[in-house]
């Protein structure tokens, strides 16, 4: 077999805490299995520690763990389409990678919400998530002032990353109001993390101001921040600082499983009790079946791993489970985003940062599709995954699905490559049915190769 | 940056740049005093955002490949980055 084409029993995509659960879950059995992942580093963005080496005593245990299997890690390795069922399609070094599987389990973790307000493309506007995760692989934040804002527990834990870091962090500005945040506490109090309050005690211990019920409204600098104005829906004031790091939460990557054909249920992947998915032999675990952090992710993706190898020991975990999604929904209820967010975008306010396009102009249309038909929003590079999101929460409509690739990909990649069959691998105890046909292409049409590859100028 | 016995030399848009091992492009370029990554469509100066490589923002040329996600990459030895083309 050629070694662009690969053939395991069971592929994991993703190797955040979900993706390592299941994958050590799996090597149980006797399974051959592949983890893919996108980055260099195993742990997902999650657990990306300081120079690619995680410091997080959980995420070495897990790494470890993974490490002592027999599972293949192709790293660096982007899935950017399932040409049929059965096979992903992926790169690997600038070059296509035939990934087939009789099992499969999407573990493509969460990005960051991000809203749009006057000013949030300069340079040094950041999500808090991806300011920490450039931090930890040598962006220089010493000595740099930065302003938190949005919403969730990772403000919190940004907060102390960079402080750790050396930066100064002026105030954090959390649009959740007070109450709603006591009465979360209170939950956590009764649940066995202890997490919220640990945190809070550590920001007052460091002298960090966190202030709730407020969120920003601009950002100026000329080629970069330098300022930043926020309100509580009263007051208004103005922080200097060299970064701002705003994200409004967490949002499923939901792209490759709708992508695979996966049912979603209110904009999360639909599950069962094992994890599987509407799609036979395809499971999802962690983030997107809803954001409940990792050690959520940690239990749904030992459940996917176990049930996907037949291996009765899922079912001991979904008491587990049920604690932790009793967690994800007093999260989303404490740190629901208040509607005045929705009006933080002005007319002139760019919605779309790959192609330019104010909110304004989307704003005129009545559907995702006619304001991409019309303006071009959302067929940039990122392929709608920042602006398709915060329309959704803006005007109540936004990405619903990604055409393959769903990210960008060389053309090469998308048309060299007919499906191979793999050689045949020895009889295990499997359910899952590899049945590559021998289609010469992978896509109905050219056109789908063309997504994200327009320069940016 | 300190340079340690296991940095890495790399060019940012023509300058010769050592680094820490493990450093990523973005990091070399923020480092380097580079703030815009890329122009946008209508030319506004852009940076990194997402940090996990979804936003395409922090796009850069790489060894000759454009478009690369500078936020996922690893400075390697003799590496060509190029920004804001």
């Amino acid at each position: 077999m050629s070694d662009r084409v690969l053939s395991y029993d069971l592929v994991i995509v993703g190797a955040g805490p979900a993706g390592l659960a299941a994958a050590c879950a799996a090597a149980e059995s006797s399974a051959t299995i592949a983890v893919v992942d996108e980055t260099p580093w195993l742990g997902g963005q999650i657990w990306r520690g300081l120079k690619t080496q995680t410091s997080n005593p959980q995420a070495r245990k897990w790494i470890e763990r993974l490490r002592h299997t027999s599972a293949t890690i192709l790293d660096r390795s982007t899935v950017i389409s399932s040409p049929q069922p059965g096979v992903l399609l992926a790169e690997r070094d600038q070059a296509p990678l035939q990934i087939h599987f009789k099992k499969l389990i999407l573990a493509t973790g969460a990005r960051e919400l991000f809203l749009p307000f006057p000013g949030w493309t300069l340079p040094g506007v950041f999500g808090p998530g991806g300011l920490q995760s450039l931090a930890k692989n040598g962006w220089p934040v010493n000595d740099k002032r930065v302003v938190i804002a949005g919403s969730g527990p990772l403000l919190l834990a940004v907060a102390v990353g960079l402080k750790r870091l050396g930066a100064t962090v002026v105030g954090i500005a959390e649009q959740a109001s007070q109450a709603s945040i006591t009465k979360f506490g209170l939950f956590l109090a009764r649940h066995p993390s202890k997490l919220w309050q640990g945190i809070q005690l550590k920001l007052r211990l460091t002298g960090i101001p966190y202030r709730y019920g407020a969120w920003p409204v601009r950002a100026e600098g000329d080629l970069q921040v330098n300022r930043v104005t926020l309100t509580n829906g009263q007051n208004t004031w103005t922080e200097e600082c060299d970064y701002l790091a705003c994200g409004f939460g967490l949002i499923p990557n939901v792209e490759l499983p709708l992508a695979l054909g996966c049912e979603l249920k209110d904009g999360f992947v639909r599950v069962d009790s094992n994890q599987a998915t509407s799609v036979p032999n395809v499971y999802c675990a962690g983030e997107p079946t809803g954001i409940g952090g990792a050690d959520c992710a940690l239990v749904e993706g030992q459940i996917a791993g176990y049930a996907a190898t037949n291996n009765a020991k899922a079912e001991a975990l979904f008491p587990r489970r049920a604690s932790w999604h009793r967690f994800r929904a007093a999260l989303a209820t404490a740190f629901a985003l208040r509607p005045e967010l929705k009006s933080l975008a002005t007319h002139d306010t760019l919605l779309c940062r790959c192609e330019d396009v104010t909110l304004g102009r989307v704003r005129q249309f009545n559907s995702w599709r006619d304001a991409k038909l019309q303006t071009r929003c959302g067929m940039g590079a990122c392929q709608g995954r920042i602006c398709g999101a915060a329309s959704k929460f803006i005007l109540g409509w936004g990405m619903e699905s990604v055409r393959p690739p769903v990210l960008p990909a060389l053309v090469g990649s998308l048309v060299s490559q007919p499906i191979q069959r793999p050689e045949p691998v020895c009889d295990r105890d499997f359910e899952g049915v590899v049945d590559p046909s021998s289609a010469p292409s992978l896509f109905g049409g050219l056109n789908a190769g063309l997504a994200g590859v327009r320069p940016s100028r | 940056m300190p340079i340690t016995s296991d940095s890495v030399r790399i060019r940012v848009n023509n300058s010769p740049l050592k680094v820490p091992a493990g450093t990523i492009v973005a990091a070399a370029l923020a480092y380097a005093g580079v703030t815009q990554f890329r122009r946008s469509v209508l030319g506004q100066p852009r940076g990194p955002l997402c940090g996990m490589g979804i936003c395409m923002e922090c796009r850069v040329t790489i060894n000759g490949q454009t478009n690369c996600r500078s936020c996922e990459i690893i400075c390697a030895e003799n590496m060509e980055i190029v920004a804001d083309v």
